[in-house]
Parts: C-alpha cells; structure tokens; sequence
C-alpha cells in the first residue's frame, strides 16, 4: 500500500493497459496489436496482425462456399463503480475479446464466434458459420441481396472522448460519488442514495469481401444516482433517478455533470414528492423537457420507423409497426405538424449510437425519417435498402443503407438498430421557461420514468421523475403519481409548440433492447422542450 | 447431422477442468481472500421472419472473473482469455483495484469449503442441439403456418453452461445447466390478426415445435377482425404464460433489506417488514427450489453458498424474504439468498372449466412490455398481446383490441377465483429461455385495464 499515491499518479490505465499487454501476448500477437491501441494515435491504419487475422477470416469462409463475409474482431471492456451511502459497494472491470463471421452462402445467413483468436480459432468460427448458413439454406425461400458499398480499405475512427476514464483512478472515482451522496444526504428527509459511475470503451476492427477494413475505438459514460426519501412513519417513499443521460464521451463529461453541484436539488425534489398533490386524472397541456421527450421520442418515433418491424421480422419480441407498410407510409403518413422534423444520424458528436462506420462498413449519413411531420424513409441496413428501392427512385435519391448495422460484441450477430433519432429545433428562439409561460392549465415534466408501449408502437404510458403543476403559465407546485397515455399519432399532431436551437439537449439510453438473442444498443436522443395539447392523465397511486 | 461444433475446446467445461482453471488463477493471487468464479456455456440460436430462417448463429464463451479482496476493500475483474499470462494479468488488475477501493463496511468474509446438492438441470439432448435440428424445428411451424396462409416468425435458443465458483478458503463449487426455449408468433399477412405460442425446459425433447406452432396457428385464426371494448375492471382467464408474466415480478420485491429501510410494498407501516403476514389469497404458495425437475437452479449463489428450496408465501403468508450475508448478520437472521427459479402452486381446474364457469372475462394469452410504475404496490404497466379473447356466457364469443393494464400481482393474487395445474412457461419478453417459472392459469376479477390499443 506504500506506492498507493504513487500508483495513482501513474494512474489506473497503466494497470490497465499492461494488464491487456500481457494477456494479448499469449496468443502470439494480435495481442499486443489491441494493447497498442490504446496508446498509439488512432490515425495509424489497424495493425498487420489483426487484418492478417481477419482476412483469415474471410478467405476461410469464401473457401467453404460464401458468397459473401465479414468478420469482426472486437474487445469490449466495461468499469463500474457502485456506491450506496456513505460507503463504496462494488469495483469491476470487465474484458472480453474474440471475433464473430458472418457468412453469406446461397442467400442465407450464417454467424460464428469465437473468443480463440488464433488464425485456426477464426477458420474454425468461419467454417461454422458457413455451415449454419447452410443448415439455414433448408428453411429460406427467398434470397438475402445487399446493396452496394463502396469499400474502405483502410478506416480507423475514435469517439469524441478527451479523458479516457480507463486513466482515471477507482479511488477518484469513488470519491466523487461519495461526495454527491453526501450532499443529498444533507436534505431533510432524505434516507438512502444509490450511486454510480458505469464506463464502456469498444475497440472495434472490421473486414468484409468488398475490401473494407476499419478500426474503431469509442467510450461511453454514465453517471447514475438515485435518491430516496422516506416519511417518518414508512407510510411513503419517493425516487428521483434518471439525473445524467449516458453519453458517447469520457470522464471530461463525468465532471460537467457536476453531480456534488446538483445533488442537494435532486434530494429536495425527492422529498417534496412525498407531500405533492396526488394528480387529478383528466386532460392536460404538457410541457416535456428534452431530459424526459427523449424517451418518448425513442418508443413511439425511433422505433416503429426501424424497417425490420414494420416488414415483420421482429414480431416474435420487439414487435411489427404501424408505420407500415412502407408503401402506404413513405410520402403520406401525416405523424405530426409542419414544425417535427425527426433526424436519424450517427455522425452526431459525442453522441452514443455514433460510428465511423456501421457493422456492414457502411459510412453513415444524416438523414430525415420526418419531414415537415411526413414519413419521409426509415432506418435500413444493406440488405433492407433495396426494399425501398421504389421510394428512393421516385424521390430521385440514391438507394443506400443509412448504416444502421449493429451487434452489441464480437459474439453477437449484428443486424438492424437504430440510429442517434432527434427533434430538430423549431425556427423560433423559445425555451422551456417560455412553453410554460404560454401555458394555461398544464404539467411540465422533467427528467424519464416509468415507460411502455404495446408491439405497434401505438398505445404508450409514460411517467417522469419531477412534475410541475401549471396554472395560468405559472408553475405552482409538484405533482405526485403521474403519468400520461397517449395514442403515437394522435399525440405527436397535438404538438404545437417545440423550442429553438439553444434549449436542444441530449437525453438516451444504455441499454435499449431488441432481437432474439436480445441485444443491447446505446442511442442518444436530442430534443427540445415541446408542448402537447390536451393529453390524458392518470394516476398511478393506489393503496397497498 | 452437422457436427455439434467445430470449435476445440467445446462450449462448457467438465469439473475437472473447471477446478484445474480455477487452481491455475488461484496460484497467482496474492491477496487476502480471492473468489474465482468460471462461466462457461455454449449458446445456439436460429431466428425465423415471414415463413423462413433470418439469422441463425453459435458462440461460445469462457469468461472468468477474479475477486480480490486486502481487508475490506475489494475489487473485481473479469477475463475471457484462459492462458497463463492473461489469468495473472487479470489478477493482478483485481488487486491493484481492490488496494485503491474504498473500505467497505458491509464487507463479508469469503466462504470456505460448503456442500452442495446435484441440481437436475442439465440435458444432453439440449446440448446437442445442432443448426440443422432446430432448422427442423422452424419448418414444422413455418411449413403448417404458410399453409394456412398465416406468416410466422420466431425464435429457437438453447444454450449449455458450466458454472464454477472457488474462493483461496477452500470452496469450490460446479454446477452445469442447459435450458432451450422456442417461440413464435403467426400473423394474418395483412396484419390483421396475431397467435402466440412458447415453450422452455431444461430438455429440448420436451419442446414440441409442431404442437407449439398449430397452438399460435389456431390463436391467429381466432384473432382476426378484434373488436374494441370498454377499459375497465375485468375479470381475466390467464393463460399460463400471461401468470408467468406477472407473478415473477415478485421475485424482484422479496428483498428484506428495501422492505426493512421502508421502501418496498413488503414494508410493514410504523417500521420493520411483512413477514409473516397475509398479503395475498391463501391458496398462493411461491417457492423456489433449485432441486426441482421441472424448475431446476443451480443449487449455489454467486458467493458459493449452498441454494436450499425457500418458501417465499405460503398459504397467502410471507414466510421468507431475501436475505444477503450481510443484512441476514445484522438482522441476526440466517441469510436467505434468490435462486433462479419460482413455483407457484396450482389448483385442479381445467382451462375449460375456467372458461365454462365465467359469464363474461377476458383471456389473455400474454402480456408485454411490462414495465414498473409504483414500487410501493408493486404495480406494473404493460399491455395484452397475440391472442386476447371475450369469453360470454361461458364460451370465448370474440378477438378483442389489445389492452394496457395498470395492475400489481399482489392486487391479482388478493383477487384469484380459481387456478388450473401448474406448468413450466417461456415467461420472458425476449424468448430467452431465461429463468425456470412454473405457474398455473388463473382466473382473477377486477384486474384494471386502463386504455385500449390498435396494436395487432
């Protein structure tokens, strides 16, 4: 314990990355190819080792019969430090590496992975996933096509990180987090606090039988609390959670969310639940922050525009859409008013769904699922373009995937997720303050709750961590037990107001689910505060 | 028949292998106390979209994670790389880590060597299921369902897997599981009706694709043409899989520490928690028990201590909550720890008989997309899905829309009428096979229905 301060100035990643040094070196190079990732310019093209693995990769698969192949090679390493209280509950750093093939033969899919990073592990994994494809074949009428690509042979991209958080001790890590409890354990009433920090970096290499080749390194950053307060009696408690939305960047966004800074607000907004008014069920003007609209928009927008769901394919879990079918919709589906223009977009800065490019080496661009509040297109993949075909020759655009391939890691298959979806800003300077303003009987909702919607993405709940009262453009008081129904068409042409430019913020998820096996996606949401007219209020409170 | 696997070494370890790795990681440990805990598993799966295979792929894992703990500061890490060099490395990590962790007050003591029982959870015949069975398995549902001109999608997963856990005190623990899952859902190609039919077991031949596809066949053909009717207070049949849903949800509310610091429905008002107390109808006993055949669990926690079978609410009463190590010494109570697994008892009552005796209800074949609203109730949110039935008069005389409800199983419990025999479901919203739940259908009244929805 004598080099305790001393370790820390050289600081954790150093253990770190010799600890990944010395556990690739044992299987004979491609090791120290990913070790080095993390201390060399990224500009640098992906190194010898892990393309020579990759290529591997892809001639065994062609050999055994695909038409087509990729291969990813990836590591994946988490870091989370829990604390309750006034005290540390859980350090962990987690490390997984191996690559996943996935083949086309006969127009059929097949995928393998293997965590045996040796040129027979990835034959091996290659020659299996030709032979599920072909055990596949049997069960298939019609055949996968992919649209084109053009290749990339030598790409490498790194995330908007400045402080990879890998180099930040557990020791000030935690005690940030003890700070912040400390302060919200200062407000009067409040009894317990849950915190933490949950850290992701993906180090990402790529290859397919087009020529694309690329490297790609990202982090992700999550500060969590959640702050309970009790009534003396225990007839009652009351959360406030949800206080920081997880990002696409490094400690640096850690440190701007100043939790110490915000934790006394977030405690007192707890314990004034436990005495707000039980809400009156009826109709309201709600005035949503973008920290609460960014889950609206994530069920009820990003996902029925997925063109998977709206063709059928996810009707076992995640469900179909009523955006569909894409023939009745793209051009005519009225999904709100002149104002909503919703932007899918993986280039956004920061952001958690933002690549170099996709899982099929497809470089992504902006583009607009509505327009002017039409249906305007959806997020595709290579082999789903060419389904729109029609649409894209008759807008007089290029058909071509939006790049919206993704697998959760090396052992996962990768397929259709979404994109960074957002509400554009409105013409007009307004804020949040001026929708409330201009309200007359409302609830302004901040910060996401409780949420769910049916397999169309039709009927949804949603509740919210703080809710003001609105009476006469005022806010007079909190509110307790809220939560609102909404049919999604319905509700989003009741919008009539949405903020400017400077009110945008970035709300998203972690840990948004689809697929069998399910996997995770993490997606950023921007959005500003926007009103919607007369929508139906419950309440959720019932006596136990 | 494909070979199982190409991959050298296969998907799970044996126990000698398992005690030989975790010996190798322990050999490197300089710290206190150290637990080595092993997951190894193989996972198969094939997806099927519209009448025919989408995706479909194996993987295979070994992931070994280190706990190092000097005094009461620890730290953990985890590895999927099995040579030497990267086990010490990883240890090493744990122990850097662990050295600059905080104390931790609630810290307990690593155990020593325990006992355990044989859990009957492993099948051969789900281990070695290969790509070309369960294609099999996708056309004998896809083949009836384009047929009869209905469109289904769905899902196969099995998976096998070893579990080890050893501590530098002695313990050493191994446990191997399998459990398979099959899903699916037939749609009219307009979109305008919607079956669903599941199944999971330890054991793949217990799984009858064919049978399980001419249930959501007959479901789809049922649910053409949903008429709409009034949210409200219904009296519901619930399928199984609709019970399954709803009742391990209080698996997730059993803790006795949220319930002793106030903030659980399982709070007792004016202080300590709801054990032995009625909380629901006397005819609702829940158990987990990890020696159960048709509800098997590994019969160790992830601290290595032995799983026992646990009553949870007997006869209507709560007879246990959990307990951790530590809230259980602070308590003074012994520790009571969650297994992977839950059993509801069941009555004698025919799914016909339920129907026959309800003049008029709802059956619900599942529900979906639930999610927390109230901890203090234990309410929940969430809708019907994929087979949702008037029954009038005794008979199922419609397809109804699909509704969201606003409901706790704690409400639901209190409400039971009557309850058919107990059998094992696919309780999961993603069709993994997921954690073993066995429940009977029930029919209960004044379940809350709050809005209607267009989805089919």
């Amino acid at each position: 314990m004598t080099d305790r301060r001393d370790f820390l100035k050289k600081s954790a990643q150093v253990a770190a990355a010799v600890a990944a040094a010395n556990a690739w070196k044992a299987t004979g190079g491609v090791a120290s190819a990913f070790a080095s990732v993390s201390t060399r310019p990224v500009e640098e093209i992906p190194d010898s080792t892990i393309r020579e693995l990759m290529m591997t990769g892809l001639n065994a698969a062609k050999v055994a019969g695909a038409g087509y192949a990729d291969v990813r090679l990836g590591r994946q390493r988490q870091n989370f430090v829990f604390t309750r209280e006034d005290h540390i509950q859980n350090v962990v750093d987690t490390d997984s590496m191996g690559c996943g093939v996935r083949a086309l033969v006969d127009g059929t899919w097949g995928f393998a992975a293997t965590r045996v990073l040796t040129k027979d592990g990835v034959s091996a994994a290659a020659k299996e996933a030709v032979s599920i494809a072909r055990a596949n074949r049997s069960a298939r009428d019609r055949p996968v096509v992919l649209t084109p690509n053009p290749p990339t042979p030598n790409g490498t991209w790194k995330s908007a990180y400045v402080t990879d958080p890998w180099s930040v001790s557990v020791e000030e890590k935690a005690a940030l987090l003890l700070k912040a409890n400390a302060e919200a354990l200062k407000v009067k009433g409040v009894k317990y606090i849950f915190s933490g920090l949950f850290f992701v970096k993906e180090e990402r290499s790529y290859a397919n039988t087009d020529g694309t080749v690329t490297t790609q390194t990202a982090i992700r950053s999550w500060p969590l609390m959640q702050i309970t307060a009790i009534n003396a009696d225990q007839s009652d408690f009351q959360n406030r959670t949800n206080i920081a939305a997880p990002m696409g960047r490094g400690w640096e966004y850690v440190l701007e969310r100043d939790l110490a800074g915000h934790a006394q607000q977030w405690g007192e907004e707890a314990v004034q639940k436990l005495t707000a008014k039980p809400v009156e069920v009826g109709r309201y003007d709600l005035v949503l922050h973008p920290s609460h609209l960014w889950l609206t928009i994530h069920e009820s927008i990003a996902h029925p525009t997925e063109l998977d769901r709206a063709m059928g394919y996810e009707a076992n879990y995640a469900g179909t859409s009523f955006v569909s079918p894409p023939e009745k919709i793209l051009g005519q589906l009225r999904y709100g008013p002149e104002m909503m223009n919703i932007q899918g977009d993986r280039n956004q800065e920061g952001c958690l769904g933002t690549v170099g490019w996709d899982d099929e080496g497809v470089k992504p661009e902006p583009f607009l699922i509505i327009k002017k509040g039409v249906v305007n297109d959806y997020q595709t993949t290579r082999e789903q373009a060419a389904w729109l075909d029609w649409w894209y020759k008759k807008e007089k655009r290029e058909t071509r995937s939006h790049g919206c391939s993704y697998a959760q890691n090396w052992d996962n298959v990768q397929f259709q997720r979404m994109p960074n979806v957002s509400l554009l800003p409105g013409d007009k300077e307004q804020s949040f303050e001026d929708l409330i303003a201009a309200t007359d009987k409302g609830i302004a909702i901040i910060g996401d709750g409780s949420f769910s919607i049916d397999q169309q993405r039709y009927n949804a709940q949603f509740g919210g961590q703080v809710f003001h009262e609105i009476k006469g453009g005022k806010i007079v008081g909190q509110l307790k037990d809220v939560a609102y129904q909404m049919r999604t068409p319905d509700f989003w042409n009741s919008m009539d107001m949405i903020g400017g430019k400077k009110s945008y913020e970035i709300g998203g998820s972690f840990f948004d689910g689809k697929g069998q096996p399910g996997q995770i996606n993490a997606v950023s949401h921007g959005a500003v505060p926007s009103r919607f007219r007369n929508i139906n209020v419950i309440n959720t409170g019932r006596k136990a | 028949m494909s070979p199982r696997s190409l991959f050298d070494p296969p998907g799970f370890l044996s126990k000698e292998d398992a005690q030989a790795l975790a010996k190798r990681v322990l050999a490197f440990s300089k710290a206190e106390q150290t637990r080595v805990t092993i997951i190894a598993g193989a996972r198969g799966n094939t997806r099927y979209a519209v009448n025919q295979v989408s995706s479909g792929g194996d993987n295979a894992n070994v992931m070994v994670s280190i706990r190092s703990s000097f005094g009461t500061r620890s730290a953990s890490t985890t590895t999927n790389k099995l040579d030497d060099t990267s086990l010490r490395a990883s240890v090493d990590l744990s122990e850097r880590l662990a050295k600059l962790a905080p104390e931790d007050p609630e810290a307990m003591p690593e155990l020593d060597a325990q006992t355990y029982d044989e859990s009957p959870g492993w099948s051969t015949v789900t281990a070695n299921l290969d790509p070309a069975g369960r294609a099999a398995a996708v056309r004998a549902v896809t083949e009836p369902a384009r047929a009869a001109k209905l469109a289904a999608t769905g899902y196969i997963e099995s998976d096998a897997r070893a579990n080890a856990i050893a501590t530098n005190k002695g313990l050493f623990a191994y446990g191997r599981q399998t459990s398979a899952a099959m899903t699916t859902t037939v749609r009219s190609p307009d979109g305008s009706s919607s079956g669903w039919a599941g199944a999971s077991h330890t054991d793949w031949s217990r799984i009858d694709a064919e049978a399980l596809g001419a249930r959501a066949i007959e479901k789809a053909r049922a649910s053409m043409n949903p008429v709409a009717i009034e949210p409200g207070r219904y009296t519901v049949l619930l399928e199984p899989t609709a019970v399954g849903n709803l009742v391990q949800l209080l698996a997730f509310a059993l803790n006795a520490r949220n319930a002793d610091e106030g903030r659980s429905f399982f709070t007792k008002q004016g202080g300590g928690n709801k054990i032995g107390l009625k909380v629901v109808d006397e005819r609702v006993t829940l158990a987990s028990d990890p020696l159960d055949p048709d509800a098997a669990a590994l019969p160790f926690t992830p601290e290595g201590a032995p799983a026992k079978k646990t009553t949870w609410i007997e006869n209507g009463v709560v007879r246990n909550l959990a307990y951790d190590r530590y809230w259980a010494q602070k308590q003074g109570k012994s520790a009571t720890p969650l297994i992977g697994s839950l059993k509801m008892s069941g009555g004698t009552t025919s799914m016909e008989e339920l129907i026959a005796s309800t003049q008029r209800g709802i059956l619900v074949t599942r529900f979906w997309y639930i999610r927390p609203v109230d901890p203090r109730t234990v309410l929940y949110t969430g809708l019907t899905r994929d087979g949702t039935f008037l029954i009038e008069d005794g008979k199922i005389t419609k397809a109804v829309k699909n509704l969201r409800f606003n409901e706790s199983p704690v409400f639901m419990l209190n409400n039971l009428d009557a309850m058919g025999p107990s059998v094992r479901v696919s309780a999961s919203e993603d069709g993994s096979p997921g954690f073993a739940i066995v429940v009977p259908p029930i029919k209960a009244h004044d379940f809350n229905f709050t809005s209607l929805s267009d989805a089919v």
